[in-house]
């Protein structure tokens, strides 16, 4: 037994924030220009790695829209996830 | 070897033989001598470090930090500087940290007073520390390096509970343990868990309600359980030294044939010993009970140790204000349906460091004869 | 590259604090300890058995983590761990109310500990409740809007200055919204030995009432209003490390349910005690 309330690291993992969503993101890579904004800050740190196309885990994405909103070249769209 | 020395400059000796490698202290009467001895040794690079916090409640949670990194770590305080320290010291204990602290007893206030009682360690039995209180400078000294032991295997924080300036300041001769010997009788500190870049975890997480009762029941456990570590910490250093204090959990003096018996803590029970000396040179059958180890409470030994007696005088220097004396509660609770349970009274007394004489003990001797009960306040 | 702060954290949507600690543990790297307070960032990361922490990290209580840090600090020198940096990760209630002695004390023993503030300008943990960061006239669950009172009344208490006063060797302010100035401020603080200290903007969109999308761009609208200066102080002096462009404070505001009520007179006022800081601020720099 366990005596002390110790967590393993990163075990948050284990926890499936992606059904809290309401929106998600859409990444257009036509347009994306891989700058790394929305990698940057995500709140999650979800949007795959700086220098690459982003790629969404939506297993963690909350869907709050930081990605859309500060994409430089609005190549990110929020719709309704269905 | 024995030397003439103040009882606060004993204990800082010892801690400094114990080698912590964190000490934090702000000063606080009537311990305040054990912290200015640690910064004098500070000074002279006789300690590893030495932190002056600038608040009690900065000393308990830099000795937390200092354990979880897997330092031994040490603090001394009283009174208010305890009372400032309430919530850590729970956390400490929930946290299974391994601090030592030597808490120099003093009365809380209000009204401000400075002198003996037990008021403030009393006040923490519920957090899940260790307490050891002390009859002397000796035995304090003695215990330091016990209680590091038990807390470092235990995995819960000890108190050495000594009184104020009863012990503090009193220089008389003592025997402190050498460096040589505690590196033979304490082993290296391995924390529970420790703050490891290498190997990390994450250490204080907040519990749901599924999980929080069931660490809080294992610590009382743990704490239960330590009662066989506190005894055999007692007993391998009373092999190197000379030294025993009971059977490490319970000292019984005259007990064998006593009908009737003062209970108590701490510097008082060499007062009782006095007079039960002196009882028993008039024929009467009286013995002395003290409680060295209060948490763990040893509620069990206790009903062994008074079976068959006929009556007991349970002396303390708390109070649980708006119930009852909080040790004597205790003990109806462990000799509750005992067969041969003796009649138990309560007598609160010497708060503030209001005397308590040899013939103030004898007359609690005298009146529990009656083996009615008794609650006074004296 | 992996996070040191994972996902599965619990943070709200939108969440400028989670932000940060990305921002934080990404800087810092591998070879740090975390001492963290009490609050949002505690509650989020580390639900037992879960922590979104790759790295060592300890909570205990709220008002104590700088002499946490010192004892942590203070025991791994002793053992001879003399590389790994020592960092306290605390909110603003913490910081600037609860906590403000322990760290008065730390910063004052220069003990070597990084402390990081994360700025969110109210006790969001336990519902929105205003702290000394809590700007003036913004509205929280105990500075309320009513006949007799229109938000907090007080400014907000001028905490770097403060922790400067202390005579550390590093003390700076930074935003989210900027992240390389985030990261070039705390590879700066981590290089430097002593006490210094770090105060990390982070937008609170639940707290403030903000569109969650909005969580970045209203922490930058601080700084471009000149609401939140960008600051270092290093030996005593202060530098501005980041010239605003002095929009006008009620394009802040008026994305925010906390200003909402304000009178017209009320953002006079702000703007006025904003204008006065940087023409302080640019008189000083013509000397």
């Amino acid at each position: 037994m366990m005596k002390a309330a110790i967590s393993k690291p990163g075990t948050a993992k284990n926890n499936k924030t992606g059904d809290w969503r309401t929106f998600r993101p859409n990444v257009d890579n036509q347009k994306c220009i891989k700058c790394g904004t929305c990698q940057r800050f995500c709140p999650e740190g979800v949007m795959g790695k700086i220098g690459e196309y982003p790629e969404v885990d939506f297993d963690y994405c909350k869907g709050c829209g930081i990605c859309a909103n500060e994409c430089p070249k609005k190549a990110i769209t929020m719709s309704e996830d269905k | 070897m024995t030397e003439t020395i103040e009882g606060s400059a004993a204990v800082a000796h010892v801690v400094r033989n114990c080698e912590p490698d964190v000490v934090a202290c702000y000063p606080i009467t009537p311990s305040t001598h054990i912290a200015e001895d640690l910064a004098k040794m500070y000074a002279n690079g006789e300690i590893k470090k030495y932190i002056t916090v600038e608040s009690e409640f900065s000393a308990i949670s830099a000795i937390m930090g200092a354990s979880a990194a897997g330092g031994r770590s040490f603090s001394t305080t009283s009174s208010q500087g305890l009372a400032l320290m309430h919530e850590a010291i729970f956390a400490a204990a929930g946290l299974r940290l391994s601090p030592v602290m030597c808490v120099a007893n003093r009365a809380l206030s209000a009204p401000l007073n400075i002198w003996n009682d037990h008021e403030d360690t009393i006040a923490e039995r519920d957090s899940g520390w260790l307490q050891i209180y002390c009859e002397t400078n000796q035995e304090t000294v003695d215990a330091i390096p016990q209680a590091f032991k038990v807390a470092e295997s235990a995995y819960i924080p000890a108190m050495v509970c000594m009184d104020g300036f009863y012990l503090t300041h009193a220089v008389e001769q003592i025997d402190v343990p050498k460096t040589e010997m505690i590196r033979s009788y304490l082993p290296k500190f391995k924390p529970f868990a420790r703050l490891d870049p290498e190997n990390p975890v994450s250490i204080g997480a907040y519990a749901f309600p599924a999980d929080y009762q069931n660490f809080r029941e294992d610590l009382h456990r743990d704490l239960i359980a330590s009662k066989a570590k506190v005894r055999k910490a007692h007993d391998e250093m009373a092999k190197l030294t000379g030294r025993s204090y009971g059977d490490g959990l319970l000292e019984q003096y005259r007990m064998e044939d006593a009908d009737y018996i003062f209970m108590g803590l701490g510097s008082v029970m060499g007062t009782a010993k006095e007079a039960v000396d002196r009882m028993r040179a008039k024929g009467e059958k009286v013995g002395a009970l003290r409680v060295r180890c209060f948490r763990p409470f040893p509620g069990e030994e206790l009903a062994k140790a008074l079976a068959g007696k006929k009556s007991v005088a349970v002396f303390e220097k708390d109070y649980s204000l708006g119930a009852s004396a909080p040790m004597y509660a205790e003990l109806v609770e462990a000799l509750y349906q005992k067969p041969e349970a003796p009649v138990l009274s309560s007598f609160v007394g010497g708060l503030g460091g209001k005397d308590m004489t040899v013939e103030n003990v004898e007359s609690l001797l005298a009146k529990i004869k009656d083996a009615k009960r008794h609650s006074e306040w004296v | 590259m992996t996070d040191l702060f994972t996902p599965g954290h619990r943070a709200c949507a939108g969440c400028g604090a989670a932000i940060a600690f990305r921002q934080i543990v990404n800087a810092l790297g591998k070879d740090i300890v975390i001492v963290n307070a009490t609050g949002c960032g505690e509650i989020i990361s580390t639900p037992f058995p879960e922590s979104a922490w790759e790295v060592p990290y300890i909570h205990t209580l709220f008002e104590n983590v700088p002499a946490v840090a010192s004892g942590v600090v203070a025991a791994l020198r002793a053992q001879g761990n003399d590389h790994t940096t020592v960092v306290c990760i605390a909110g603003d209630g913490s910081t600037y109310d609860i906590g403000f002695g322990a760290l008065s004390g730390m910063l004052e023993r220069n003990d070597d500990v990084l402390y990081i503030c994360y700025d969110n300008e109210a006790y969001m943990n336990t519902g929105v409740q205003r702290s000394s960061s809590t700007p003036l006239h913004a509205l929280t669950t105990t500075s309320e809007v009513g006949k007799a009172l229109h938000g907090k009344e007080q400014f907000k208490k001028p905490l770097l200055d403060i922790v400067a006063a202390h005579r550390v060797p590093y003390a700076a302010s930074t935003c989210i919204a900027y992240p390389f100035d985030v990261d070039k401020k705390l590879k700066k603080a981590k290089a430097i030995r002593g006490a210094r200290f770090v105060s990390i903007f982070a937008s609170c969109v639940t707290g403030w009432g903000v569109d969650t999308q909005l969580g970045v761009s209203i922490a930058r609208l601080a700084v471009e209003t000149g609401m939140w200066p960008m600051q270092e102080y290093e030996n005593g002096e202060m530098k501005i490390t980041m010239k605003p462009a002095r929009k006008p404070v009620l394009e802040y505001f008026k994305l925010q349910r906390r200003f909402k009520h304000l009178t017209p007179e009320e953002v006079a006022e702000i703007q006025k005690t904003v204008d006065g800081f940087w023409a302080k601020h640019e008189a000083g720099e013509k000397k």
